[in-house]
């Protein structure tokens, strides 16, 4: 019982940083039609925003400011601005391929350019363990689930309480009425790609302490959250919540349970089984927009 | 009632406590040319919709040839023997008016699987320079159709509806944006083809002069019920239709 | 233009005849890897050009062919029995594969085959007994034509070839045939094409179940090619490979992809200073490319002559039926 608890904690901890990703990549697709095959890479590459400006003698605070604007430029304003924008007319294909591509030159720049190894990453968060109903946590991991949750549920607020919030959702749902009704259609859609990019350099700052800093990791981080967002639901942000929480849980627990070699096969396979039987999402309605 | 080939029956439909439609019914005979009019949110492009099984009605049911439309998917629609033209532009642009045409008809020929073996145009060529004949188009067999006029592109829409000898053949606003010319034509072209292949025609349309020329029988919606039916000499006379049109 | 293509197709086969005379050994063997390449990236752009959907397991599909082919062939099983089998292996797996993603919308076919390539990937790797796990499987036999054997790579070569021609041929077929119809009508309004009894999921699924065959087609040349294989040879980078030949190539064009194998299979050759930086370089030329020209190389030599040449009647004669 001890054992499955500790495992459950941390398969939430791990689940509700899926659910980050996740959750931006809903934003994305709602807000631009743009599904973001970069997601993982999005995620990997902020951790090396911040162990450069370690390099340069900041602080850990500093350095994951410093990390949060860039990423804010970087994977908000110019992929929006230089990536999806000129390619929005040529249909979503393209720009599929582009997103490929871009997860691509993101991993193979890291790799070359910083290194291929997997680097130490510091926790914002004291080392150490609790027990809890005889389960030992650590702190990570419980810094990471109240984080991560904190993060979603203020942004589930700024969405629902403030005007721009209420925009922003006015665009996603329909973009035609919404600018019927005065709505600054691109800047409400500028808005959803700082906000994932936002929640990816979050994603980022938890995740690594935990599984290192790694050119790669964004292979894993990026399928994980798409399948996290298909098993919730594609269209909201509950559901991507709830999936990303299931698939950390599912995930752990198949490490476990099932076989440490094929671990990384069943969130696939729970993919696979997903589309087949419920295509909506465990919590999703029929898809809310038709091109 | 062998004669029947659509019949509508106490259709409703709501979106939410909107009232789109609400119980129509009518009979549509083969061979018959009617037109479904009424001003503008009158129900009948909902009515239209859900005779195409693309909307489910609330209340009441659409068949064709005895046959429910709801839920039938639009590809097994066309299978049956349902064929339609679309308001807007709807060609194939980059190709020619020729494979467009022979595309209309290819999937009713033979199976998927069968078609992979078949020659390109699978001996549809003729039919289908027929078809073209038919409405003129022949100069501009091997032009793309997307660089044809809008006018021309209506034809070339309207052939693809035949090519596959559809029984009925539903039209959505074929008058839409045609030049008074080309409107002519295809009237005239469309009440030809009836009269030598009887197949019957709904058409749903604004301009009252072409539905009035063009129909045997026409129906009237207004607020989402028939209001009136007739010839179009007894719609014209109807004071009822007047002031749906006027007064709406 | 029309009267010359017979020409010109066999001027283009007499090079790839003449190409490997007097080479070394590596050259042929990279000849050899282009041709391969081209029937897989062929295979995909039958998915991805005409059917446009987007799939991500070309390389498992590869896979799944060579370790079919070596398996078979390593028990004593003739390679012209043996790959026929391993593509129709591959045709079943992309039926069973595609059906329930091709039920949805929304390119879910690109995440379920990303997800198939990295389940393909862990199934070769752990299964040790049928596969040899990470090892691999080591020397498996070249075909044998009874007059004629394939160890010495130039008649390698040959056969390659021969393999190649088929499959170009049989892609050729099909496009030209009331399918390739079907699918550019599918492309250019599929609203249209269902109201005209196109039934677009079944065709998507059997482009794409084809697709994965030619894709089982080249496994089965690439096993008795490197008699060597392992799962890493298989991983989803290689799909991304082959996706980047046949959008840098030209989706949806008959040539595009051979045109993409050769960039993408000679460029690292050309480029071996930067080896190291390879991949960078491409992804960045695949962005660009995407900006400018989605269309690919093909499209933006069409573009190009284009702006050079004045727009006459022929010429859109002529890019259709280059696009066909």
């Amino acid at each position: 019982m001890a054992e499955f608890l500790q495992i459950l904690i941390s398969g939430l901890a791990a689940g509700s940083i899926y659910a980050l990703a996740a959750v931006g990549f809903t934003l994305l697709w709602q807000a631009s039609q743009t599904i973001n095959f970069a997601q993982g890479e999005f995620v990997m590459l902020p951790a090396f925003f911040v162990l450069i400006g370690i390099g340069f003698g900041l602080p850990l605070w500093l350095a994951v400011l410093a990390a949060l604007v860039v990423s804010l430029l970087v994977l908000g304003v110019f992929f929006k601005k230089l990536l999806v924008e000129p390619m929005l007319p040529h249909g979503t294909l393209p720009l599929v391929i582009a997103t490929i591509a871009l997860g691509l030159l993101m991993k193979e720049s890291v790799k070359e350019f910083y290194s291929a190894t997997a680097q130490p990453f510091p926790s914002i968060f004291p080392e150490g363990t609790i027990s809890l109903f005889g389960a030992v946590v650590s702190w990570t991991d419980v810094g990471n689930l109240v984080t991560a949750m904190v993060a979603i549920g203020a942004l589930q607020l700024f969405l629902d309480r403030t005007r721009t919030g209420r925009c922003m959702q006015a665009t996603a749902q329909n973009p035609a009425v919404a600018e019927i009704l005065g709505v600054n259609i691109k800047r409400m859609v500028l808005y959803t790609f700082l906000i994932n990019a936002g929640l990816s350099c979050i994603a980022s700052v938890l995740i690594s302490p935990v599984y290192l800093a790694k050119f790669s990791n964004g292979e894993t981080i990026g399928l994980v959250a798409f399948i996290a967002a298909i098993v919730g639901g594609f269209n909201q942000i509950r559901g991507a919540l709830v999936g990303g929480l299931l698939i950390g849980v599912i995930d752990n627990l198949s490490a476990v349970y099932v076989s440490a070699q094929y671990r990384a096969a069943v969130p696939l396979v729970l993919l696979i089984v997903i589309i087949l039987v419920r295509p909506q999402g465990l919590l999703g309605t029929s898809e809310g927009r038709t091109v | 009632m062998s004669d029947t080939i659509l019949s509508v029956r106490n259709v409703s439909k709501r979106f939410g406590g909107i009232r789109a439609v609400e119980d129509v019914s009518f009979e549509v005979r083969k061979g018959e040319i009617l037109g479904l009019i009424g001003p503008n949110g009158s129900g009948k492009s909902t009515l239209f919709n859900c005779i195409l099984g693309q909307l489910k009605p609330s209340g009441g049911h659409v068949t064709i040839n005895g046959v429910a439309t709801d839920g039938v998917r639009p590809a097994d629609l066309s299978l049956m023997g349902v064929g339609r033209t679309f308001q807007q532009l709807s060609v194939f642009p980059k190709m020619t008016v020729l494979d467009n045409v022979i595309l209309a008809g290819q999937e009713h020929h033979g199976t998927m699987l069968s078609r992979l073996f078949s020659r390109p145009d699978m001996g549809l060529t003729e039919e289908a320079e027929r078809l073209i004949a038919f409405f003129r188009l022949t100069p501009y067999r091997d032009t793309p159709a997307g660089s044809l006029s809008y006018g021309q592109q209506k034809l070339v829409d309207a052939a693809m509806a035949f090519m596959a000898g559809p029984e009925i053949v539903l039209l959505d606003e074929p008058a839409g944006g045609v030049n008074l010319t080309m409107l002519a034509h295809l009237k005239e072209r469309l009440v030809a083809y009836n009269r030598e292949h009887g197949t019957t025609f709904v058409v749903i349309e604004h301009n009252m002069e072409f539905v009035m020329s063009l129909c045997t029988r026409i129906i009237v919606l207004a607020q989402g019920a028939v209001i009136a039916e007739g010839t179009p000499d007894e719609i014209r006379a109807n004071p009822e239709v007047i002031e749906a049109y006027l007064g709406g | 233009m029309r009267r010359l293509a017979p020409l010109l197709i066999l001027a283009g086969i007499a090079a790839l005849v003449l190409a490997p005379l007097g080479q070394g050994n590596y050259i042929t063997y990279t000849l050899c890897s282009w041709l391969i390449f081209s029937i897989a990236a062929m295979g995909l752009n039958l998915t991805l050009g005409y059917a446009g959907q987007v799939s991500l397991a070309q390389a498992s599909f590869m896979g799944i062919g060579a370790y079919a082919t070596a398996l078979l062939t390593m028990a004593g099983v003739h390679w012209l029995l043996a790959a026929p089998l391993a593509m129709l292996l591959c045709f079943v797996i992309g039926l069973a594969l595609g059906y329930p993603a091709l039920r949805v919308q929304h390119h879910f076919l690109a995440f379920v085959t990303l997800a198939f390539n990295t389940l393909v990937f862990l199934v070769l790797r752990n299964e040790e007994w049928l596969t040899g796990g990470s090892l691999g499987l080591v020397g498996i036999p070249r075909p044998d034509f009874w007059l004629v054997s394939t160890m010495k790579q130039l008649p390698f070569y040959y056969f390659t070839l021969v393999c190649f021609l088929a499959s170009a041929g049989a892609m050729y077929w099909i496009v030209r045939s009331p399918w390739g119809r079907a699918f550019r009508a599918l492309r250019e309004n599929p609203v249209r094409a269902e109201s005209l009894g196109l039934k677009i999921r079944r065709q998507t699924l059997l482009a794409f179940a084809i697709g994965s065959a030619f894709g089982g087609g080249a496994g089965a040349i690439v096993a008795p090619l490197v008699q060597f294989i392992e799962p890493g040879s298989f991983a989803l980078v290689h799909s991304f490979k082959i996706l980047l030949m046949v959008i840098v190539g030209g989706s949806g064009y008959f040539l595009g992809p051979v045109l993409g194998a050769a960039v993408v299979v000679l460029l690292p050759e050309l480029l071996r200073g930067f080896q190291d930086y390879y991949l960078i370089l491409y992804a960045s030329f695949v962005i660009v490319l995407m900006i400018y020209s989605p269309t690919g190389l093909i499209g933006l030599g069409a573009k190009l002559a284009a702006k050079f040449k004045p727009a006459r009647e022929e010429r859109r004669d002529l890019q259709q039926g280059a696009q066909l």
